[in-house]
């Protein structure tokens, strides 16, 4: 059972990924970055009150799901989805999906996933990958973080669709059933842009958007009075820079990808602005690389890194965020539909 | 980021596996590129190993000398903490410290036993002992 006709790409992030790449084979040719502009799931959130890993929750992303939620609007786009209590049925439908010669996405753990290099194995459920296929005992997986398709036991994947804890998967299974092939860009490009402008400059709490990364900014520049101990310190700043780059939540990577978003659109739609705000994004990145550079310095313990550094530069990040939100916020509103 | 700005640090942890960035070209256009890794990810990232080794190698001395639970050496040997396992478990969380003393321990039913061994993936026996 494998559909040879399913197209593995290499992405950046795992959601996106696999959306675009469910909906690529399924008929409606998508670009990863297409995916995540449209659907509006970049943001910025740090909450002091929910913590992993006894660190607050910081995240570059809407939660996992937000991707072909978003799309469900603009793209008329229907997923089914399933999830099961039993794993010996959840395993049945998926076998039967792929006798069906349907790939499927799934919600996984990516510490339970044995092809993940163990340093990488964090206890972390919002994973997404592709089942296009069975050989015997292993599936056959297109994991979009991965530039070649994996091979899962399945036992190890059945553990991993049941893991316990936040964003427990319970077996979740999905595929697109309908959607607007030929659905207006124009409108679609309107809509994302202006869900995620909105969010990131007028979000009605400081936890959420380019307020939100002052607020780090702000709590970094006291971090040696609110925790003294240095190797905590290390830590706090690490966890930030970890959900920053590791594979699939990649917050640079997001501003990257959402500046080829800009680009894509510009392009389409024959729209400067978007390509200048594409331009402006690339630098917000840069600038977000920076910040995790000088943050692993200061993890190293190098000379003349310390917490204002810290503080100044992820100020900057927020500054040249601010200015892109702005300037789509322009486009927005001077060619309304 | 441009092409040539794209780390290619040959993180060890990532072995041939590749991580897609993207860039620009030289004329600005955006592509995905492949990345074998970049060191500043895989300092932070190995911080974070540290941290739970650390606290597992502290768990094991603390069972070694009769102060803690085997429990509580698998639970950071498996990268978990409290939280974690009060949620794979769905058990309290002042049980669960409970548990993390010896005798108390030392005492649980099997079908208890069962389902920490079943959360955190190891057998029983695995789980009466430190390795």
């Amino acid at each position: 059972m494998i559909v040879n006709t399913f197209q593995h790409r290499h992405a950046g992030h795992c959601e996106s990924g696999v959306t675009a790449n469910l909906l690529s084979f399924y008929g409606l040719k998508m670009s990863e970055p297409m995916a995540l502009g449209l659907s509006g799931t970049l943001t910025f959130a740090h909450l002091p009150f929910v913590k992993v890993g006894g660190f607050p929750l910081t995240t570059y992303r809407m939660p996992p799901g937000s991707v072909y939620k978003g799309l469900r609007k603009p793209l008329g786009l229907e997923m089914e989805r399933r999830t099961f209590r039993d794993p010996a049925a959840a395993e049945a439908a998926l076998d039967a999906e792929l006798a069906a010669g349907h790939p499927v996405g799934l919600q996984t753990s990516v510490y339970w996933l044995p092809y993940f290099p163990p340093e990488m194995r964090f206890h972390f459920n919002a994973h997404n990958v592709v089942v296009y296929g069975r050989e015997g005992d292993d599936y056959l997986v297109s994991d979009p973080v991965f530039d070649q398709p994996q091979r899962c036991p399945a036992a190890d994947l059945r553990k991993a669709r049941f893991a316990k804890g936040v964003f427990a998967p319970k077996g979740l299974m999905y595929r697109p059933l309908t959607f607007k092939a030929d659905f207006d860009l124009d409108a679609a490009a309107r809509r994302g842009i202006g869900k995620t402008w909105k969010m990131m400059l007028h979000a009605p709490m400081p936890f959420v958007g380019v307020r939100a990364i002052e607020r780090v900014a702000d709590r970094i520049a006291v971090l040696d009075k609110k925790i003294p101990d240095v190797r905590v310190q290390r830590l706090w700043v690490g966890n930030i820079v970890r959900m920053q780059e590791e594979i699939g939540t990649g917050g640079g990577g997001f501003r990257f990808m959402y500046a080829a978003f800009l680009q894509e659109c510009g392009e389409a739609l024959q729209q400067s602005a978007l390509l200048d705000a594409s331009a402006q994004m690339t630098i917000a990145g840069d600038e977000w690389r920076k910040f995790a550079l000088l943050g692993a310095q200061f993890s190293r313990k190098r000379e003349g890194v310390g917490l204002p550094e810290l503080s100044d530069q992820l100020r900057r990040c927020a500054t040249q965020e601010r200015q892109v939100y702005q300037q789509l916020k322009a486009w927005s509103k001077s060619s309304p539909l | 980021m441009r092409e040539d700005e794209v780390p290619q640090d040959q993180v060890k942890h990532f072995g041939d596996a590749r991580k897609a960035m993207y860039a620009v070209d030289r004329a600005g256009h955006y592509e995905t590129v492949a990345s074998s890794g970049w060191e500043v990810e895989a300092t932070v990232t190995g911080d974070a190993v540290a941290e739970f080794r650390r606290l597992a190698e502290a768990a094991r001395a603390r069972v070694l000398r009769g102060e803690a639970s085997p429990l509580e050496f698998h639970m950071h040997d498996r990268r978990m903490d409290l939280p974690t396992l009060a949620q794979t478990t769905g058990l309290w969380r002042w049980r669960i410290r409970r548990h993390l003393r010896p005798a108390v321990f030392a005492r649980l039913p099997e079908r208890l036993l069962l389902r920490y061994a079943e959360a955190l993936g190891i057998s029983l026996e695995e789980l009466k002992a430190v390795h």
